[in-house]
């Protein structure tokens, strides 16, 4: 009960946030000079009722922010509206968020799966030689940009043809069995989740190390060494449960991270992902597309934040509602 | 809070540190040669960065030979690069033109410039007679020499984060520095905003920034609105940080002293409050840099970013973006290991100075 109460509580606290974030968003995309209907305007087929029609429909003529209000509103009734190309915008996102989702949630789960046990590894080795190795490969893994490590990638993929170039799926996907289809859209996988692992792990191992470090130096530690517990007891008992917290809280942040470095990832691997569909409504100036994408990726944020709170809140009951 | 735990800043001692350290050390003295050689990138680029040859395109690094036909010792010399197409599997070859050597000079004389806008000469550090073609890293598409263009292109690269901190870090203190002080309400509403910025994707936010620029401006004003969008990216979450160190520090007695004497409360925030934090800053800024220049190349990349005739090191990576280019031509990929080894040893050396003003932090 007292978990739903707080749940609740931050719910109610990110809805100001939201309202924020859409209000700037979208001041700051009407700002843009590219012409919505440019492309339609070349079209010498399309007559100027259409155009008009168009003008109407996407609430062109009116002032921003009547234009802004008319968007909250029916955003708030679930209505999306309808992109610059005639799709409605909610089928173009439902295309991609499960895409995003997949990638990022299988890159979420393998660095926690590698990036904490290897955190460990360093902080009990602190200053040997196997840390040092593990601190400049992470190093390494922090300065390539991740569209550099895409196109390298991209590369091998291309020569040895072990890999496939880009997309999610075969062009025979269709005719494939159900657990062809799976091996294949794993086999795309690959090279994407290899380029956002390599950066995620580096900077959470690192940040696990640093953590299970300082709790090593902490009283109620060298008590317990003191008390003649056995090694293993103090760094897996008792440090690591302390040392693992101020993880929780950084894998809400890490969502919103990731969101932002698959973008460029989805752009080199040609990965049908939300991403990609942020730059191309961006290039278009298709408001209704990218207001919504923008606002998938804030929900998705506040909520990976909110899931690592509660689990927080799960694992240390001391945390304050 | 952070505050305590950080030593009092002292640049001999940092300084001192960052030479002990081997990484560091190495990085320090990579960073000073890509910074000299963008500095001095008109006298060590045998081209200017739109000199363009359009026979001459995707040639590849030129050859210098130190040993000619006969198996003797001779100057340095380059054949030019002939382009042919073969009819029989439809690809376009490249063939050394061995009718004429052309030697590599030394303080070569090539197109004019200005050194710094000031010293006048055409004198390039190395170079070749004018029909010949000198191009150490091949060319692009318009056959412009792509070892120019990265040293040209670097001083866009390397340089726009620095400036951006300097709008982006000033803003950061300030802001944070009032929400801290001030409290209560106004520090609740400026917190609230500051959060709304962070907690937008922040690759989302700078491409839609960046989009809204017009196309038809001078490369001047399009670089400087760009340092003006990553400073927009990166202030909010740094004056979350300075408030936070501002809510402790305002509390000491040298505040209230301060206050009692009635200096203007501007004053106190910005002469007794912030100097506090000089230590995080200075470990911020360094941490920051790399970010800033990742920020740049990935809008370059995307065609968001400095436009062409420029260079910038993301902008000269979207020719690698067609697969043709990545595999046989991967001269093209250059500028991706100059931003890998710039970030690392930006990397290396805020990581030692944090080493050095936060001995707690052991995050390495």
């Amino acid at each position: 009960m007292n978990l739903l109460i707080y749940v609740f509580k931050r719910i109610l606290q990110t809805i100001p946030l939201i309202i924020i974030v859409s209000f700037l968003s979208f001041f700051i995309i009407r700002l843009s000079p590219v012409d919505p209907l440019a492309e339609l305007k070349m079209n010498p087929a399309i007559s100027q009722e259409t155009l008009d029609a168009e003008i109407q429909r996407l609430g062109l003529d009116k002032p921003v922010i009547v234009q802004y209000f008319k968007w909250g509103k029916s955003f708030l009734k679930g209505d999306l509206g309808v992109s610059v190309t005639g799709e409605k915008v909610a089928d173009r996102l439902m295309e991609r968020i499960p895409n995003t989702l997949l990638l990022t949630g299988f890159v979420i789960l393998l660095t926690w799966l590698v990036g904490i046990p290897l955190g460990i590894f360093a902080a009990l080795n602190w200053k040997k030689p196997a840390d040092r190795i593990l601190t400049v490969l992470s190093s390494i893994g922090m300065a390539i940009p991740s569209f550099f490590f895409a196109l390298l990638l991209l590369i091998f993929a291309v020569k040895t043809g072990w890999f496939p170039t880009g997309g999610l799926t075969s062009f025979n996907f269709s005719s494939l069995t159900p657990l062809g289809k799976i091996t294949d859209v794993l086999w795309h996988l690959v090279l994407p989740v290899t380029v956002l692992f390599t950066l995620s792990l580096s900077g959470l191992q690192r940040q696990m190390r640093g953590n299970l470090l300082d709790v090593l130096e902490s009283d109620y530690v060298k008590f317990a060494r003191a008390k003649g517990l056995s090694e293993t007891k103090v760094v897996y008992k008792h440090a690591l449960r302390n040392a693992i917290n101020p993880m929780i809280t950084l894998l809400g942040f890490e969502f919103s991270s990731l969101l932002s470095g698959a973008a460029l990832t989805e752009f080199v691997f040609q990965y049908p992902g939300l991403g990609r569909l942020v730059l191309e409504a961006v290039l278009k100036s298709d408001i209704n597309l990218v207001m919504a994408s923008l606002m998938i990726g804030i929900i998705m944020l506040i909520l990976g934040n909110l899931i690592a709170d509660i689990l927080l809140k799960i694992v240390d009951p001391r945390v304050r509602v | 809070m952070k505050n305590e735990f950080l030593s009092v800043f002292s640049f001999k001692e940092v300084f001192s540190q960052l030479i002990k350290d081997k990484f560091a050390l190495i990085a320090l003295i990579v960073l000073g040669i890509l910074y000299l050689s963008v500095a001095f990138a008109d006298f060590l680029a045998p081209y200017s960065k739109d000199f363009s040859d359009r026979t001459q395109s995707y040639v590849p690094p030129s050859q210098i030979f130190t040993i000619d036909e006969k198996g003797h010792f001779s100057k340095p010399y380059t054949y030019n690069y002939i382009r042919e197409f073969d009819e029989e599997t439809y690809e376009i070859i490249y063939k050394l033109d061995r009718s004429k050597k052309y030697y590599l000079n030394f303080m070569n004389k090539g197109e004019p410039y200005k050194l710094f806008g000031l010293i006048g000469s055409d004198r390039h550090l190395v170079g070749v007679e004018p029909e010949g073609r000198l191009f150490l890293l091949g060319t692009d598409i318009n056959g412009r020499d792509n070892f120019s263009r990265l040293l040209f292109g670097g001083r866009i690269s390397l340089t726009i984060g620095f400036l951006a901190l300097f709008i982006s870090f000033p803003l950061g203190m300030i802001y944070g520095g009032i929400s801290g002080y001030f409290g209560g309400k106004i520090d609740n509403i400026m917190m609230r905003f500051a959060e709304a910025i962070m907690s937008i994707p922040s690759f989302y936010l700078l491409i839609i920034l960046a989009a809204i620029l017009p196309s038809n401006m001078t490369s001047v004003q399009r670089f400087s609105l760009i340092v003006i969008i990553l400073a927009f990216i990166g202030w909010a979450g740094f004056s979350r940080v300075v408030r936070g160190m501002v809510l402790s520090i305002k509390t000491q007695d040298f505040v209230k002293a301060a206050e009692s004497y009635g200096t203007p409360k501007l004053r106190i925030i910005t002469k007794h409050i912030l100097p506090q934090t000089i230590s995080y800053i200075i470990v911020a800024i360094t941490l920051s840099v790399p970010s800033y220049i990742l920020s740049e190349s990935g809008l370059s990349f995307l065609g968001l970013g400095i436009q062409q005739p420029d260079a910038s090191w993301g902008n000269m990576l979207k020719e690698a973006q067609e697969y043709i280019n990545i595999v046989s031509r991967p001269w093209l990929l250059t500028p991706g290991f100059l931003i890998f080894v710039a970030v690392l040893s930006f990397n290396l050396i805020g990581d030692t100075i944090r080493d050095v003003l936060d001995p707690k932090s052991k995050v390495r």
